[in-house]
């Protein structure tokens, strides 16, 4: 986190909009936005249901004290500045954290904004009985307390390196007391009018709300720009399929703006030659990886045994094994195939932010088949005669599941006929995402329980900071039985020296020093061949042609500027 | 196979009579029932359209020696040449080799599943039509599965049954059973309705009493005069039910419930070449153009059969 | 008839609750999970602590009855309250979707009319089409009509929605923009103009729906309409000396409409339960989407509710079959 580039960060948002322009825009000048999300949102309360289309929605409404910008820098947005070490605003012991909010500030229904409207947002989302999603964003708090009117004060109970997270990104909005003080815990549920309108501080306030179907905004009169929003009103529409919203933004003009279109590479290049709409990409920490294994997973062992560290699993415990699997695969022919412009192949567990995406690895990125049939004639693998390897008449053979999506299809059917090439066979199996992802501990087939050699996802980081993310791979951090299957080290990889230099990133306040650390963690991990990252993922979105001012930004909400959009007229 | 004797004699008394029959010999009827069979020519030309399916599908693979999972990725998206007859995927695979392999699993499953719904659904229909004490249990439970959402009862069925199958019958082939099952149990309910709503009416005509009346056993009234004459609705159920159970399939291989992503069939070929319609027309052509024509040939056959079976129709 | 319907009637109703109760439990027996759709940067304990917030911590059958309560106590007097104005129902708990934590009954109310202008207009014009079709083809079978009747009809039947859909959204809303290719749910019908609107973005769903539901149902009217046309009692009524017209159009029509009308009934609820993939095709979100978003989302009430809804007309319908079948045919008796 450089706080030295805030400002380069709010000069470049400046820099996007052209002076000469903004003089004629006012509020409200732009007329009318249309969105389209194929998966509908469901509230507008985002602690109430952790989507990110939930999230994106409420971004217009809702605002956080601080947000990224699209270069991933920290962005003072209710609050007056970003407090940091050397303002003042975090104490020397990393253990508080102070923010002042602006001055001024409105709801949209003309009251002041104060500090106890961000006590009573700590309050309401860590109830006991709230059920929400971003719980976790206010882990190892002690306490909130408003100094005053405009101050706030977090203590911690741990000296925090990052203490950016509580109040921060699209994630931790403000919302306003007085709506939402008889909604605490149990009671969250049962106000539908505060959580379909929320009163909020952002450039749009809800006019009428139709859960996983349309959603009408118009420009919030109280906004703290009184130029902007430049869209008078916005309709967002949810429903349909990635296709057909493509389709209205591309082909028949219908909507202006339309979110996450995970298209093939070649059906949106055709979409986009009639140039009615173009496309919005960017990079974040989202990445498709290929998991493997340390566990042995056999139908033969009791379920409580099935999968733990008890049994190591008998083929992908062997190093050579795991790098050979990784060898032969093509990953810019991948990448080519199945997202093209809107992925990037890469060989690092931590993808994004850029700083922190290790140099170090990119040798797995060509295709070495001979290496890798080195590697298994090593590992003492021998090619039987339907050319698949054996060894002590055991065959090379690997179970290989991932969710049903059709790229991920496309990339098994790919790898399998790689992995035969150097003598591996892999048995295919796709399961549906409400299963796979789900954690019902009595499925056999999700992610988390991993009866699988070998299972393909995405997956990523919440804002800049990967620690957490690195976390997960700890030793002792792995689903067991015993626990009902939660934890997070799926592939249930356990190194010491990992452990030890994850702790002292966990210490370390230098960012220089973070960074650092971060990527010698990662080298340690893909080094490993503990699991194979085979894609970076984009952002996707598109618009209109018409449409100025959008800056994709893949840290915070891809609205998170929606007051400076406006349409382009010639 | 005759339902009632008697429009069988008037049909023949009708007939001016000649010299010529009085010193034919007796023929076996199913002669007679392929005369007419023959003589349909949507039947003979469905059973010919049919009957080459059957070979595509099931000798080609053994003329046509292209691997359907290789992938050459040079060559993707190709239209037709020698080597492809039928172009390429989106991944280089050969479509011809695609199609062989896939309609063997589609037109198997669309078989078995019509054929196990139907024989659920006649069998509910006319035992609930026919005898009244059974007739409120099992339209009850016909009401439940029409009310069932299809979805979770298919995940149910994946979690309980899915590996039991895999171990007993090998991967592919426990996949094939559950969505046969699946297919069939969730597809006879209207077949179903529809034979007992016909079977209640049936069962009030003359000769159905006339049966009775003579102490004809229960069992012998229904096969041999009650479902000759539920035939008709039940091959329309039979011709709709292919149609539906291979659509179905493919609906459960996009759900990631059916089978293993590298078995290709008809139904998930349709689908995914749906996105690439515009670049690719042919890849949802052939796939729409084989399940019309498998279902197409079916339906004239069904016509032709059930004509031929007619005896008041065999020979007008 | 009238014992008849008025005892199955009463018999309906726990038929229905076992119903319920049995989907109930399939519900939860199938694995799935409410938090599964979230970014995988929720972490699980966090999950967790949802799922207890849903009320998953209680054992399946107090879940269930607690839903049962609300179901046929709750969700009618709040109905009554809103139609009537009364104060019936003060601060009684909801049925509530997990997904939206919203009421679910407020949602289904908000679905209904687009799924019954587009999937019941759809099923009206299908059956509207049908069954002329049905008769002409059978009355004059294996002409050049009853050939071509037949084809369309099977390719209709066989070429799925996915794809006649797309085709469709191609043809006429990309390349020659007649119709839009997204159904707006905001439009209100107020004027000849905004009638007109609501006109055009109904032709291509509703287009689709009438030609699969007019293919099957005229399948089952050609092959009734020729079992009886070769009855006895055609050629007895012929040979009274009746018009042909009344021949097939009175006696023939009346006793070949026993299947024909099984499965219209069966496909009246169906037009509730909606169409799932025209309704995702051409976003129309009605009750068809709302069903299929809550079964990805594993949003159990809205699932449990809606097909609750669901059966009930199932077994409304089916009894309305059978007190048709009585009308049409006399002699069938059910005591």
């Amino acid at each position: 986190m450089r706080l030295k580039a805030t400002l380069w960060g709010a000069a470049a948002a400046l820099a996007l909009v052209p002076a000469a322009a903004m003089a004629e825009r006012e509020r409200g000048s732009s007329g009318h936005l249309n969105i389209i999300y194929w998966q509908a949102v469901s509230t507008m309360n985002p602690f109430l249901s952790g989507g990110t289309k939930e999230m994106n929605a409420s971004s217009i409404v809702l605002e956080p004290l601080a947000r990224f910008d699209a270069a991933g820098e920290l962005v003072a947005w209710l609050a007056e500045e970003i407090p940091t070490l050397d303002n003042g605003g975090v104490s020397e012991d990393l253990k508080t954290i102070t923010w002042r909010l602006k001055e001024g500030l409105l709801w949209s229904d003309g009251t002041p904004v104060t500090a106890a409207d961000v006590v009573f947002t700590h309050e309401y989302c860590t109830h006991p009985e709230g059920g929400c999603s971003y719980r976790d964003r206010f882990a190892g708090i002690e306490s909130v307390v408003a100094e005053d009117d405009h101050t706030v004060v977090i203590t911690f109970e741990d000296a925090t390196p990052n203490p950016y997270i509580p109040f921060v990104g699209a994630g931790s909005p403000i919302i306003q007391q007085a709506q939402f003080q008889n909604c605490l815990g149990a009671r969250a549920p049962e106000c539908t009018d505060a959580n379909f309108a929320p009163v909020g501080t952002g450039p749009y306030v809800v006019t009428d709300f139709r859960p996983n179907d349309v959603i009408q905004f118009e420009a919030n009169p109280n906004y703290r720009v009184p130029t902007q929003p430049y869209f008078a009103t916005i309709t967002w529409a949810g429903g349909g399929d990635a296709t057909g919203a493509a389709r209205a933004v591309f082909q028949t003009g219908e909507m202006d703006y339309a979110w996450n279109l995970q298209l093939a590479p070649e059906v949106i290049e055709q979409m986009q030659s009639g140039g009615q709409g173009e496309l919005l990409v960017d990079f974040g920490p989202l990445m498709e990886r290929i998991e493997l294994n340390f566990t042995d997973v056999s139908a033969d062992l009791p379920d409580d045994e099935r999968g733990t560290r008890m049994h190591p699993h008998p083929i992908l415990t062997d190093i050579r094994v795991r790098e050979a699997l990784s060898r032969a695969i093509d990953r810019e022919l991948l990448t080519e195939i199945g997202y093209g412009p809107t992925g990037r192949a890469t060989c690092n567990f931590i993808v994004a932010p850029p700083a922190m995406a290790s140099p170090n690895n990119d040798n797995c990125l060509v295709q070495d088949m001979d290496r890798a049939n080195e590697l298994l004639d090593e590992a003492g693998w021998e090619r039987g005669p339907d050319g698949i390897r054996t060894r002590d008449g055991m065959r090379l053979e690997l179970l290989f599941n991932t969710s049903t999506n059709a790229v991920r299809q496309d990339f098994q059917a790919l790898i399998q006929q790689w992995w035969r090439e150097i003598g591996v066979d892999t048995r295919l199996r796709n399961i549906d995402a409400g299963v796979f992802f789900g954690s019902d501990p009595s499925s056999p087939d999700t992610y988390v329980k991993f009866w699988a050699d070998v299972q393909m996802y995405a997956s990523l980081f919440e804002g800049t900071d990967p620690t957490p993310h690195l976390e997960q791979r700890r030793c002792g951090r792995e689903p067991r039985p015993e626990t009902q299957w939660p934890g997070q080290n799926i592939n249930r990889y356990c190194n010491p020296e990992y452990d030890a230099l994850w702790a002292e990133l966990n210490r370390e306040p230098d960012p220089e020093r973070r960074q650092e650390l971060v990527i010698a963690l990662n080298d340690m991990f893909v080094q490993d061949f503990a699991h194979l990252p085979l894609v970076a993922r984009g952002r996707v979105s598109a618009k209109s042609t018409d449409l100025g001012g959008v800056v994709m930004n893949v840290w915070d909400s891809e609205h998170w500027n929606q007051a400076e959009w406006y349409r382009i007229t010639e | 196979m005759t339902d009632v004797s008697r429009p069988e004699a008037e049909a023949t008394a009708a007939k001016p009579f000649t010299p010529d029959q009085a010193f034919r010999p007796p023929r076996n009827q199913w002669w007679d029932v392929w005369d007419q069979f023959r003589s349909h020519r949507g039947a003979l030309l469905g059973t010919l359209v049919f009957v080459f399916i059957i070979l595509f599908v099931g000798i080609g693979p053994w003329i046509w020696q292209v691997d359907p999972g290789f992938i050459d990725i040079r060559s993707r998206n190709q239209g037709p040449s020698w080597s492809n007859p039928l172009g390429t995927d989106q991944l280089g695979r050969d479509m011809l080799a695609r199609m062989m392999y896939g309609g063997r699993i589609s037109v198997a499953v669309g078989l078995t599943a019509m054929f196990l719904g139907l024989l659920i659904g006649t069998l509910v229909g006319v035992l609930a039509g026919y005898f009244r004490r059974v007739d409120g249990i099992l339209m009850r439970t016909t009401d439940l599965f029409l009310a069932l959402p299809l979805l979770p009862l298919l995940l149910v069925m994946v979690l309980l049954f899915r590996d039991m199958l895999a171990r007993n019958f090998g991967e592919a082939a426990g996949v094939f059973v559950l969505i046969v099952v699946a297919i069939g149990i969730t597809s006879w309910m209207q077949t179903a309705r529809i034979v007992r709503g016909d079977v209640l009416a049936l069962k009030e005509r003359e000769y159905v009493l006339a049966a009775r009346s003579i102490g004809t056993p229960s069992r012998r009234i229904v096969s041999r005069h009650i479902l000759p004459n539920v035939l008709s609705p039940i091959m329309v159920s039979a011709t709709l039910g292919i149609a539906s159970a291979i659509i179905t399939e493919s609906a459960l291989s996009f759900l990631g419930l059916g089978f293993p992503p590298d078995f290709p069939t008809w139904g998930r070929l349709l689908f995914d070449g749906r996105d690439w319609i515009e670049q690719y027309p042919a890849r949802v052509v052939w796939p729409g153009l084989f399940i019309s024509l498998t279902v197409l040939s079916v339906n004239f056959i069904g016509d032709g059969l059930r004509d031929a079976l007619d005896p008041r129709i065999r020979g007008r | 008839m009238l014992n008849f319907t008025i005892r199955r009637l009463v018999m309906a109703v726990p038929t229905v609750i076992i119903i319920s109760l049995l989907i109930f439990l399939l519900l939860d027996l199938a694995p799935g999970d409410p938090t599964a759709q979230l970014p995988l940067t929720i972490p699980l304990e966090v999950r967790d602590e949802i799922r207890l917030a849903l009320g998953l911590g209680d054992p399946v059958i107090v879940r269930y009855f607690k839903w049962l309560q609300m179901m046929l106590v709750n969700e009618p007097l709040h109905a009554l309250e809103q139609v009537t104005g009364w104060n019936v129902a003060p601060d009684t708990q909801r049925i509530l979707s997990w997904q939206s934590r919203s009421p679910v009954g407020d949602i289904i109310a908000q679905r209904i009319p687009q799924t019954l202008w587009v999937v019941g207009m759809g099923y009206l014009f299908g059956i509207l089409i049908a069954l002329p079709i049905g008769i002409i083809s059978a009355y004059k079978q294996y002409s050049w009509f009853d050939q071509l009747g037949t084809f369309i009809a099977m390719v209709g039947f066989s070429v799925p929605v996915f794809f006649t859909g797309v085709v469709l959204i191609l043809v006429f809303s990309v390349w020659l923009g007649w119709f839009p290719s997204m159904y707006d749910t905001t439009l209100r019908v107020t004027d000849w103009d905004s009638f007109m609107r609501q006109v055009r973005q109904m032709v291509l769903p509703v287009s689709v729906l009438a030609l699969f539901n007019a293919a099957q149902i005229s399948r089952f009217m050609r092959a009734s309409m020729l079992d009886n046309l070769n009855m006895d009692y055609v050629r007895t009524a012929r040979a009274k000396g009746l018009r042909e017209r009344t021949v097939v159009m009175v006696h023939v029509l009346r006793n070949s409409m026993i299947p024909v009308v099984t499965v219209i009934a069966l496909g009246v609820p169906s037009v509730f339960s909606g169409a799932i993939i025209t309704e995702t095709i051409f976003r129309v979100n009605g009750l068809g989407a709302l069903l299929i978003n809550a079964i990805y989302a594993n949003d159990i009430p809205m699932i449990q509710t809606l097909t609750f809804i669901f059966a009930v007309l199932i077994v409304l319908f089916n009894l309305i079959a059978d007190v048709i079948y009585g009308i049409l045919d006399p002699r069938i008796r059910y005591d």
